[in-house]
């Protein structure tokens, strides 16, 4: 099979609007092009959200049961019956917390690494920018994470009321960070897997069982200063655990953070991303032949 | 300066056969291993026949296409089923990437190569108007200005607030050709797209894409409907093989696309090669057209019996299975489609065939068919399972009107059929 170098920046590329071309330059992100579709991933977004609980009973009231009942059951058994430490928090909230973080984490991820076999039909047929899926798919769990976020609130909200002594501080102002961090882990791994996915389908299935077992691996459930000595230097590695600890840190006064590994966490992020497109980009000019 | 809005330079595209994915990843190790130590890639296969499209495991779609386009320009693209028409209509717009050689664009393009991409039956008429719209590359304040029009050529007024799933099917193709025809690209890719809803919209459609030309923007339009290529285009390009055999003006294109049929002179053979690999069990051998005295022909006379008759092979027992005809005008219009099993004593009898050699023919009555030229598709299939093998333009032969009714009168007569009805002529008493 031949293969033509891409020369769509060399010779006589003047004047035309677009050169289409065998190979397109790896970190060509075309992000004008992306947010010239800015119309086609709100949509996107709303179709997402009318779609999904049309002909449900209880309709968006599942963003709150969803958070609520798992909550619930982590405070049964991780709580009540295995008695995990929780930094002396209330185990509610801390468990509500982690839930809260975590899903809107791992919802990103398994969501985005479907973009590629889910979206076969619709990618077949017409070209937009093909990165608008996995954004607008961040976009909505943001929006499922602000009232999940909400609900959060609301329940911290009770806790102080009934005497509960919580120290919300300073952090706070980093969650903005915190989630971006979240959004391009999240994005990243998932556009890693949906592209990778268009050939090798096993990783669907490494998809599914890996995130539960990364839950496990992040302090979700538990508080780092929990974990032995020999483990502390093991989660270091894990760039989400920084981010849960930091996030129940800054709302509810308990927790391990260091800006450093803040910093590693970010470093992290900002590699998977550059991979993620990259191998995103190369994938998406020709996976309607491997699909 | 020259005008081109489209340049087409060197274009080919390759598809890899076999299945892809299980011992893939270990084929790709050794492939790029082999490439790191700048060795040639040990699964290559050398010395392959470059004259056919097929070369080992890789199949030539396109293969050097060049061409340009000026603006304001209509352009037919036609050729028989794997010509590579698709994959060139892929390309431009932007679905898949060529193997090799560029396609320059001035103008935003925009491609029609289904209606109703991404249409999601949960949301309302209203809402996958804005949705497709966005798809299809508008922008929202186009769509909010547009969407009277839209709305009113599609003629669903009434239900525009109901769930598309809720819709017929016309409804629901009206509505999505109303979306994709209120475009305004400066450059429009169409495919077969006409070939949904009933008559009249077709008409309409067809009026559309008239109207889309006369603004002076460039279309693209690829057709097995040769009357609306001669309808809506100037000039067509032939393609063959996944080379460009012919670019003229449509009446050539046209008379070379259908005369390259007339060689097989009656009869239509499948070699090995011209078999997709995923028709199997099913390999079509022969398609043949016999008089009433059994001779293979390519005329027909409307006033004569004759036989039509797919000879196959099966590879193994095939359970449901139906192989029939369509049978179509070369100016695109649908005559008929029969299969051998369709009556259900026949079905109950031969819908299970154990692997073999087989031979399924029709006879066609006399004073059926009107004069002229028409093109004979086969299909084998078993309904809902598979569609083992399709071709819809496997053979073309003519009929000749000599003896049928009415040719006291010279004047051509429209209608694909010609039939001697028995009239009865009466006076009637006040």
């Amino acid at each position: 099979m031949k293969k033509a170098v891409d020369s769509s920046r060399q010779t006589d590329s003047r004047g035309w609007d677009l050169v289409i071309s065998p190979r397109r330059n790896l970190l060509d992100l075309r992000l004008r092009e992306l947010w010239h579709a800015r119309d086609l991933i709100l949509l996107f977004v709303r179709r997402d959200f009318v779609a999904v609980y049309k002909q449900t009973i209880l309709g968006p009231l599942w963003y709150l049961i969803q958070p609520l009942m798992t909550t619930g059951i982590f405070t049964l058994i991780f709580g009540s019956i295995a008695r995990l430490s929780t930094d002396g928090l209330p185990q509610f909230l801390f468990y509500m917390s982690g839930t809260v973080i975590w899903t809107y984490f791992a919802s990103s991820l398994t969501k985005t690494s479907e973009t590629f076999i889910h979206n076969t039909n619709l990618f077949g047929k017409v070209y937009f920018p093909r990165l608008a899926v996995p954004v607008s798919i961040l976009i909505s769990n943001l929006i499922a994470f602000t009232i999940q976020f909400a609900l959060f609130l609301v329940f911290m909200a009770i806790f102080s009321w009934r005497g509960t002594v919580l120290h919300p501080n300073w952090w706070i102002l980093l969650t903005p960070v915190l989630l971006l961090m979240m959004a391009g882990l999240g994005l990243g791994f998932g556009i890693i897997i949906s592209s990778l996915t268009t050939k090798y389908r096993d990783l669907r299935f490494l998809v599914q069982f890996g995130v539960e077992l990364l839950m496990f691996a992040t302090p979700v459930i538990y508080p780092t200063s929990s974990i032995p000595e020999q483990f502390q230097q093991l989660i270091k590695f894990n760039p989400m655990a920084p981010v849960v600890e930091a996030f129940r840190y800054a709302f509810l006064g308990a927790g391990t953070v260091s800006f450093a590994q803040l910093a590693y966490s970010f470093g992290f992020m900002l590699v998977v991303i550059l991979l993620g497109v990259i191998i995103f980009n190369r994938v998406e000019v020709t996976f309607m032949d491997t699909v | 300066m020259s005008n081109f809005v489209i340049s087409v330079e060197n274009v080919s595209k390759a598809y890899h056969l076999g299945q892809i994915g299980s011992g893939t990843l270990r084929n790709d190790l050794a492939a790029w291993w082999a490439k790191v130590r700048g060795k040639p890639n040990p699964l290559l296969k050398i010395g392959q026949d470059i004259h056919d499209n097929v070369e080992g495991e890789t199949l030539w779609a396109l293969r050097d296409v060049s061409f340009t386009l000026e603006g304001g320009s209509v352009l037919g693209i036609i050729g028989k089923n794997g010509a590579g028409k698709s994959t060139m209509l892929k390309i431009l717009s932007r679905v898949t990437a060529p193997s090799s050689g560029l396609v320059k664009v001035k103008g935003r393009i925009a491609s029609l190569l289904e209606v109703g991409t991404g249409f999601h039956p949960e949301l309302t008429g209203r809402e996958n108007i804005f949705l497709n719209g966005a798809i299809l590359g508008m922008k929202r304040v186009e769509i909010v200005r547009k969407f009277d029009e839209i709305l009113a050529f599609s003629e669903v007024e009434d239900f525009i607030d109901t769930p598309v799933k809720r819709y017929s099917s016309g409804m629901y193709v009206r509505l999505a050709f109303a979306v994709a025809a209120h475009l305004e690209p400066e450059i429009l890719v169409v495919d077969e797209v006409l070939a949904v809803g009933d008559a009249e919209f077709q008409r309409k459609c067809l009026g559309k894409m008239g109207d889309v030309a006369q603004q002076g923007r460039t279309v693209l339009f690829v057709s097995h409907n040769m009357s609306a290529i001669l309808r809506l285009t100037q000039e067509a390009i032939v393609m063959e093989k996944g080379r460009l055999a012919l670019r003229g003006t449509s009446t050539q294109a046209v008379e070379y696309y259908l005369s390259a049929g007339a060689e097989q002179a009656g009869e239509r053979i499948w070699g090995a090669h011209d078999v997709p690999v995923n028709a199997a069990p099913f390999r079509p051998i022969a398609l043949r057209l016999r008089d009433q005295k059994g001779r293979i022909v390519e005329t027909v006379r409307s006033v004569e019996p004759f036989s039509i008759e797919l000879e196959y092979e099966l590879t193994a027992t095939v359970t449901g299975l139906r192989v029939g005809i369509y049978l179509s005008s070369t100016r695109g219009d649908q005559v008929l489609t029969s299969f051998d099993t369709d009556d259900q004593k026949r079905f109950d009898k031969h819908g299970t065939r154990n692997a073999g050699h087989y031979l399924s023919r029709c006879e066609i009555p006399p004073d059926l068919l009107n004069g002229g030229r028409y093109t004979l598709g086969v299909n084998a299939s078993s309904y809902r399972v598979k569609r083992y093998f399709m071709d819809e333009q496997a053979l073309n032969f003519n009929v000749d009107n000599a003896g049928a009714p009415g040719m006291q009168w010279i004047e051509p007569r429209s209608g694909v059929l010609r039939p001697r009805f028995e009239w009865s002529i009466g006076k009637v008493k006040k």
